[in-house]
């Protein structure tokens, strides 16, 4: 491991029962990077997590956390964490969940500090469990941030957010990572990787299905998709300029594109019988369900 | 599990933590923990009305035709009583709630110190032990006027302090067994039968033989005897009874933390 490397799975595999959740995973957080991990629900983004964080073990492979097990408090004492799901106490107060927290650390940022940067300072004196959910969700990123953690993993922070309530935790994670902080994202929101994130890695089936700059991906996410009834041959339409692939699905064709303009007016000449025909800009669970597709193509072909 | 062996960090001395912010870690913790629970009356209020109400009737006002000797035995079982619940559900409930709510999860990613969780649970256990003893203690020598010397009644509190460890112990199992909301019927099987069969509500020669031969098999048996011992209602070496509740309590502690590594 070299020292840019702050957490690293190597071939990880996990493996509940039958269920394969990680199926020898490479991920490694370099200092003071944004990566952000996306994936439908059950890709591994959660067991991935946990097994940087030291909550479940490896069946197979290596996670580290500063290049020790994770399960070293050393190695946690330069992490912050948020969770998906943590029910704190609910007769505590705010402030004292935050000075409980900064406990655990040995140079934590200062309470003030901490407050203003979460955007919690009025809610200091106020019991957790009358918080409304979204101040909740503020609480906790507070507590994840109040150690001046080196890596901070934030999964899911933003789920159930509206646009103008992420801004501020947007806001924050950018501080945090001008100030060298890496950070471990993960997210449904392909908004929330971009602007954000320095790398993205996607994750489906348990497997790293692409890795790379936020750019990399959206040239992948930003193809169309074109469904038409047509006799025109799938595999000459796939040769032609600007068609990333074409396949016939139950008596459909269907395209993906970068360029469906062009590609739809040449369609057009082409089959004067065309019918059905239907254009629609890819979402990010059609750029994930292609990802898929392709890996499992490549599997069969290998 | 697999070994890992890393050379150590090379900027480990900025984690470094000095023993003072460990100390004081433990110290939030266990702060913590006791206000969390002094806040939510829900919780603490049961553990100690039924106790009191209980030695209230049948200790101080039924018992008084029964003389001094009465109130005195069972100052005594209903002391232990009392002293179960803080440790059966003040662990139990909470570490099954705490299991199921994420909070023990995100306890363990966080730089929490080793144990500081439990501890703090204990100490609050241990508090509440103590304010059930010296609230039953209140009653007995105020109001069924039970003679007892300071030596008995600081006895008589150290056991309920300290013997509330085997139970804190026995409901830390339960609360690995059980998540959440299904903890807290469970535990009362395991309360509710244990007291009965110890001879904690009646005394235990009013109960048939084949059960009095068994009650050496229920830990509140013992804490039992070590408190009639205390009160000076039986003159018998305390140690063995001290020994079983001590072998009683280390076993539940063994299988609850194996089972938390295992199971989280």
């Amino acid at each position: 491991m070299t020292d840019t490397h702050v957490a690293r799975l190597a071939a990880a595999a996990k493996r509940y029962g039958t269920l394969t959740a990680l199926d020898g995973v490479d991920l490694a957080v370099r200092r003071g990077e944004l990566l952000a991990v996306l994936g439908p629900n059950g890709a591994g983004k959660s067991t991935s997590i946990g097994l940087l964080l030291g909550l479940i073990r490896p069946d197979a492979g290596r996670a580290e956390l500063f290049g020790l097990d994770p399960q070293r408090i050393e190695a946690r004492r330069r992490i912050g964490v948020m969770l998906q799901s943590a029910n704190l106490p609910p007769t505590l107060r705010v402030g004292e969940l935050l000075r409980l927290t900064m406990s655990y650390y040995p140079n934590p940022r200062g309470y003030d500090e901490t407050a203003a940067l979460a955007g919690i300072a009025d809610l200091l004196l106020r019991p957790y469990g009358k918080l409304s959910g979204g101040q909740q969700r503020r609480v906790q990123f507070a507590l994840a941030l109040c150690g001046r953690p080196e890596l901070l993993f934030l999964d899911e922070p933003t789920v159930g957010m509206d646009i103008d309530a992420r801004q501020k935790p947007w806001a924050a994670m950018r501080a945090l990572v001008a100030e060298g902080c890496a950070v471990v994202l993960t997210t449904h929101y392909l908004e929330e990787a971009e602007a954000l994130a320095q790398r993205v890695v996607v994750l489906g089936q348990g497997r790293v299905l692409s890795e790379g700059s936020v750019d990399d991906l959206r040239k992948r996410v930003a193809l169309t998709r074109i469904r038409c009834v047509s006799d025109l041959d799938a595999d000459a339409v796939a040769a032609w300029p600007n068609v990333a692939s074409a396949a016939r699905e139950h008596g459909h064709l269907r395209i993906a594109t970068a360029q469906a303009e062009a590609v739809v007016r040449r369609l057009l000449g082409a089959d004067p019988a065309l019918a059905e025909l239907e254009v629609q800009r890819a979402g990010l669970a059609e750029a994930f369900a292609e990802l898929t597709r392709d890996t499992a193509a490549e599997q069969e072909a290998a | 599990m697999h070994a890992v062996t890393l050379p150590a960090a090379p900027s480990a001395a900025m984690s470094a933590m000095p023993p003072r912010r460990v100390l004081g870690a433990y110290l939030a913790e266990a702060r913590s923990e006791c206000l969390r629970y002094l806040r939510a009356p829900g919780f603490m209020l049961p553990i100690l009305l039924f106790p009191g109400l209980f030695y209230l009737v049948f200790g101080v006002l039924m018992g008084k035709s029964e003389g001094a000797d009465a109130a005195r035995y069972l100052l005594a079982s209903y002391g232990v009583f009392g002293v179960m619940s803080p440790g059966l559900f003040g662990f139990g409930v909470s570490l099954a709630i705490e299991r199921d709510g994420g909070l023990l999860t995100l306890k363990r990613a966080l730089p929490m110190p080793p144990g500081a969780y439990l501890l703090g649970k204990m100490l609050m256990a241990m508090a509440a032990a103590a304010v059930v003893v010296l609230m039953l203690l209140a009653m007995a020598m105020g109001i069924a006027r039970v003679a007892l010397t300071p030596v008995q009644a600081a006895a008589l509190l150290a056991t309920g302090v300290l013997g509330v460890l085997p139970f804190c112990a026995l409901g830390m199992l339960v609360g690995t067994l059980f998540k959440g909301q299904g903890a807290p019927g469970m535990l009362q099987l395991v309360y509710l039968p244990m007291s009965f069969l110890s001879g904690l509500w009646f005394p235990l020669s009013m109960l048939p033989k084949l059960l009095q031969q068994f009650a050496p098999l229920w830990p509140s048996y013992h804490l039992d005897r070590v408190a009639l011992v205390a009160v000076g209602i039986v003159r018998e070496p305390v140690l063995p009874h001290v020994l079983v509740l001590a072998g009683f309590g280390a076993a539940f502690f063994a299988l609850a933390l194996r089972r938390l590594r295992r199971v989280g």
